[in-house]
């Protein structure tokens, strides 16, 4: 059996906020009707967390959702559980159109922690990160830089990050430039 | 830079995060049509000064396509307005009506 590693093996820097790579996540995408009732208890049993809405993520304790587009959410769980969740959740879709994928070895996740989170988001996503515009729940597909990306904010410290494995590189490059001492800009007070 | 309104995931944000799909309303001639009309389907396209009608992508985000009513000079946009249709919708209309009052664009007015 082999070793499954993430992207960047945890690599983390200490700039004006902290960017940690989080290593190995459970990424199922899901694609159906989010207005179903069977999507929706499959989706609650896989997770524990209820449908978000619109722009949402739902965070539970052992797992979150995350609106992706109006028929597309991603589920995340731990990463060793990925296959047995999936195959509960063929069962409770059995009959139902839909499509379950595992996608966490094609992803990488990351982490800034700290007051200025916020700024360090504004400098590389066309995204308004004012308080009154994005808060803890909201969730945002854009891109940061050349990459696509999506963001959540767990609290008002600490933004969670996920894109493509494949540019784990460039986008861990590209946060600890825009977190690099001296770079503060103190816009979001 | 353009400030689109994505009616899939209801996000606004700018130009960078869609990607233009060039002209809208195109009715496509296949098998069976004629050559002009075949011609006209892939390489007749209009290229207005003022009131367009454009197809973008919300390509770094939820990946929907979607309509755009916009004006190539001003660079105002009227309003953004789902794929699901093939005619622009009255509401999209009104508002174009209302900045530039007797437009029309191809069978459209």
């Amino acid at each position: 059996m082999s070793n499954p590693v993430s992207a960047l093996q945890g690599a983390a820097y200490d700039g004006y906020v902290k960017v940690e790579e989080l290593g190995l996540r459970g990424m199922i995408t899901v694609r159906g009707n989010l207005a179903s009732t069977k999507l929706k208890n499959a989706v609650k049993a896989a997770t524990g967390a209820a449908m978000p809405k619109q722009r949402q993520i739902s965070i539970a304790d052992e797992g979150a959702v995350a609106w992706m587009s109006p028929d597309e959410l991603l589920l995340l769980v731990s990463y060793d559980k990925v296959n047995e969740v999936i195959a509960a959740f063929e069962e409770a879709m059995a009959g139902q159109h839909f499509l379950a994928v595992n996608v966490s070895d094609a992803r990488a996740m990351f982490r800034l922690s700290g007051d200025k989170v916020r700024e360090v988001i504004a400098k590389i996503s066309p995204v308004d990160m004012a308080q009154d515009e994005f808060n803890t729940g909201d969730f945002r597909r854009t891109r940061m830089a050349q990459i696509p990306a999506a963001f959540w904010m767990a609290d008002e410290q600490t933004v969670e990050i996920i894109c493509f494995r494949s540019v784990a590189d460039y986008a861990y490059g590209l946060l600890k430039d825009a977190a690099e001492p001296g770079g503060e800009i103190g816009i979001f007070g | 830079m353009l400030i689109l309104e994505c009616p899939y995931c209801g996000v606004t944000a700018e130009e960078t995060e869609f990607h233009g799909g060039g002209e809208a309303h195109i009715k496509r001639y296949g098998p069976g049509s004629t050559e002009e009309e075949f011609n006209n389907y892939l390489f007749a396209k209009v290229n207005p000064k003022g009131v367009h009608f454009e197809r973008w992508r919300h390509a770094n985000g939820c990946g929907k396509w979607f309509h755009a009513a916009r004006n190539t000079v001003t660079l105002e946009v009227y309003g953004t307005y789902t794929a699901q249709t093939s005619d622009i919708p009255q509401d999209i209309k009104d508002k174009v009506s209302a900045k530039v009052p007797g437009w029309s664009w191809r069978e459209f007015e």
